[in-house]
């Protein structure tokens, strides 16, 4: 903090506090990618839901609801699914994250992640009963299943991840 | 660690609590009326989908090219290990291919002479468009996958899309330079086919499984497993006589079909580009004569 009224510095600032947000956009888009495994598309882990949730146990303040609510809706138009439907399982998984915060942030890497196994199975849940709510008709429960499974056993790998970006861009601010 | 104590002081007022509450409930209610919406008018929501997606299209095209040149990569180290077996069988396939080759040729110019002496209609020209695949991976409820071409390359609502094995879905969303194509095993899909040995119509239902169902068959239809499904063309959104899938499973009103398409390894798809005119569209026995 030399100068800290600088115009270079406000800016920087400003990129740094952006960073969580950009960098899950950035996920949204990498997820979207075919990798052409078998059956992947299908149970294509929830990256959405990792990140709002690391974000919101780590940095909330750069994790706004409103954030969550844009990412939400991206998804949504991104990959074809029923409009509305993400930002409602995101906004819900964000608020009964940031209400076990004191608990969680705190804790073990094992507490945080036996955290999102609970948080995340939430999530797949309202997913399911969202869209089958408005699709009118009985999805398969299984893929959501995978998904969920793929999802939880996924996170600790981006969860060290998110960590290590979190260190390098947000430590110095 | 976290030492943001102005953060948390400023948090902590009651009023930007209660504003925070208010502006919660207020996204809740716009993301569920959204969803509202989108299931009753869907022409707003598609717009906004598309323009979207337009923007997104270059960056997907620009990340999944260096993808393909991995899973390329990844496929070649798998096919040199076994280049000897592989080349015996190439030569067998070959060898039986020829002799398919010489007996459809046969087959056409018969055709096209029977179809000259009985005065059919000419089926509509076809044009095609290849295009790749830019996205997918849309997750547990959809299946959609999103291609680099748009209405600036001649996509249209409503093609075809198929690769070299067959049908893979329709055109259901197009921008600029992307399109959206709703695979055939998507919920929301519906094509009308025929059961290539005994011409027994029926719509081929997905349902995010990897065997759509056939439904609107006849009660004396008798689907037998094995038999190959084909579009029936009616309704004019497809031509007739693409190859679909296999039946797999007949039982009491649940006959299954398997897609011909192997879903993770496509990479360009083809869009048909297709006006029947109208004599062609109405005649009820334009199916059997495909090509």
């Amino acid at each position: 903090m030399m100068t800290s009224s600088s115009f270079w510095h406000r800016l920087d600032q400003f990129a740094r506090q952006l960073f969580p947000f950009a960098l899950t956009i950035a996920l949204l888009l990498v997820s979207l990618v075919p990798l052409r495994l078998p059956a992947y598309s299908s149970v294509t882990p929830s990256f959405m839901v990792m990140a709002v949730y690391f974000w919101t146990l780590y940095r909330p303040d750069l994790m706004p609801l409103s954030a969550v609510f844009v990412i939400g809706l991206l998804q949504d138009l991104l990959t074809g699914g029923i409009l509305g439907v993400s930002p409602l399982v995101l906004l819900t998984l964000s608020v009964a994250t940031s209400s076990q915060r004191r608990f969680l942030s705190g804790g073990l890497f094992v507490t945080v992640w036996a955290g999102f196994v609970v948080n995340a199975a939430g999530a797949a849940i309202l997913a399911w009963l969202l869209n089958t709510l408005a699709a009118g008709a009985l999805y398969d429960p299984r893929p959501a299943l995978f998904q969920y499974l793929f999802t939880v056993g996924l996170y600790p790998s981006l969860g060290w991840i998110l960590a290590r970006a979190q260190r390098t861009v947000l430590r110095p601010a | 660690m976290k030492t943001r104590g102005s953060s948390v002081i400023r948090l902590a007022t009651p009023v930007r609590a209660w504003a925070q509450r208010f502006a919660l409930a207020l996204m809740l209610c716009t993301a569920f009326g959204l969803m509202v919406v989108s299931r009753s008018d869907t022409a707003p929501v598609d717009r906004l989908r598309v323009l979207v997606v337009d923007a997104i299209a270059p960056i997907l095209d620009l990340l999944t090219e260096p993808m393909s040149n991995v899973t390329r990569l990844i496929g070649t180290a798998h096919e040199l290990t076994d280049l000897y077996a592989e080349n015996e069988r190439l030569r067998e396939e070959n060898q039986r291919l020829l002799q398919w080759h010489a007996a459809a040729t046969a087959l056409e110019r018969e055709n096209a002479s029977l179809r000259q002496l009985l005065k059919v209609a000419p089926l509509p020209a076809k044009r095609y468009l290849t295009t790749r695949i830019i996205g997918d991976n849309g997750g547990a409820f959809v299946r959609t996958v999103l291609v680099s071409s748009g209405a600036r390359d001649g996509v249209d609502k409503n093609q075809a899309a198929i690769t070299a094995d067959g049908l893979v879905g329709r055109v259901i969303e197009v921008g600029e330079r992307a399109a959206r194509v709703l695979l055939l095993t998507d919920i929301n899909s519906r094509i009308p086919v025929v059961l290539e040995r005994s011409r027994d119509r029926a719509v081929l239902a997905g349902d995010n499984g990897p065997l759509p169902q056939l439904v609107h068959l006849r009660p004396d239809a008798s689907p037998m497993i094995g038999e190959r499904v084909v579009t029936s063309g009616f309704g004019g959104l497809f031509p007739p006589g693409i190859p679909v899938g296999t039946v797999v499973r007949v039982a009491q009103d649940d006959v299954r079909v398997m897609p011909l398409v192997a879903w993770d390894k496509v990479e360009f798809l083809q869009l048909i580009e297709y006006q029947p005119t109208d004599m062609t569209g109405v005649l009820p026995e334009s199916g059997p004569g495909e090509r």
